[in-house]
């Protein structure tokens, strides 16, 4: 699986790309988030707010009940800014 | 079908509006916004700001929203432009244009995809402050309310 991560969260997280494999009960983005979270404190940090993190499973916004599998692409990042 | 371009050059407006009627006859009106980099950020002078986004998924999320104001109105063309990377005050980073028959239809569908473009394509600003340091956008909770005005889908302009 791979997860990618935009704008602070790349910096908290300390990486903009990671490939990996959760364990089969990581199932929902939610899931997929508490599992993240535990890999560094960078990550911890990045998650620490999730009224602030957005996400998109295979480049469609997702929301936390989501499911998540292996070889999908998983991208964390703020609230949208742009025009 | 929308034209939907990501770039980091500066894009030629007049050429954009050309290229958009491309010599058809039953255009009667364009809609046109042109997002500029603005030099304060909440009344503090910015010197720059880099405009970083999800390769892949902007081109998709620019598409979708193109193809939801066709489906609203009845478009005969629609550019979306949105650059990305370093920008000083007084360039021009986002165009909008959309091509209809008549006005109301243009204008509509033009604000419309600027709203939603805002609240639902991947991109994020981060400024650099004239006195120093630099810090990520925060999203604007008027930003939301303009995108959530849309919500209805409204046919008026087809009339």
């Amino acid at each position: 699986m791979k997860i990618l991560y935009f704008a602070w969260l790349r910096e908290k997280a300390g990486t903009a790309e990671e490939e990996v494999a959760p364990p089969a009960g990581v199932r929902t983005v939610g899931d997929l988030i508490a599992w993240l979270s535990a890999r560094s404190p960078g990550h911890a940090a990045a998650f620490a707010d999730l009224g602030t993190v957005r996400c998109a499973v295979n480049q469609d916004f997702a929301g936390p009940e989501t499911p998540v599998s292996a070889g999908d692409e998983v991208a964390f990042f703020p609230p949208v800014t742009g025009g | 079908m929308a034209r939907v371009v990501v770039q980091e050059a500066p894009f030629d407006t007049a050429a954009e509006l050309a290229r958009l009627t491309g010599g058809r006859t039953d255009v009667g009106g364009i809609g046109l916004f042109l997002g500029v980099v603005r030099d304060t950020a909440g009344g503090r002078p910015i010197t720059a700001m880099t405009l970083e986004h999800y390769p892949g998924m902007t081109e998709r999320a620019l598409s979708a929203i193109a193809a939801e104001a066709e489906t609203r109105w009845p478009l005969l063309g629609c550019t979306l432009i949105h650059r990305v990377g370093r920008l000083v005050p007084g360039e021009a980073i986002v165009l909008v244009a959309t091509a209809s028959a008549h006005r109301a239809a243009a204008l509509d569908s033009c604000a419309f995809l600027i709203d939603w473009l805002k609240t639902k394509a991947p991109f994020w600003k981060r400024e650099e402050f004239r006195d120093g340091g630099s810090a990520w956008v925060a999203a604007r909770a008027e930003d939301d309310a303009a995108a959530a005005r849309w919500l209805a889908p409204r046919r008026a302009a087809a009339e």
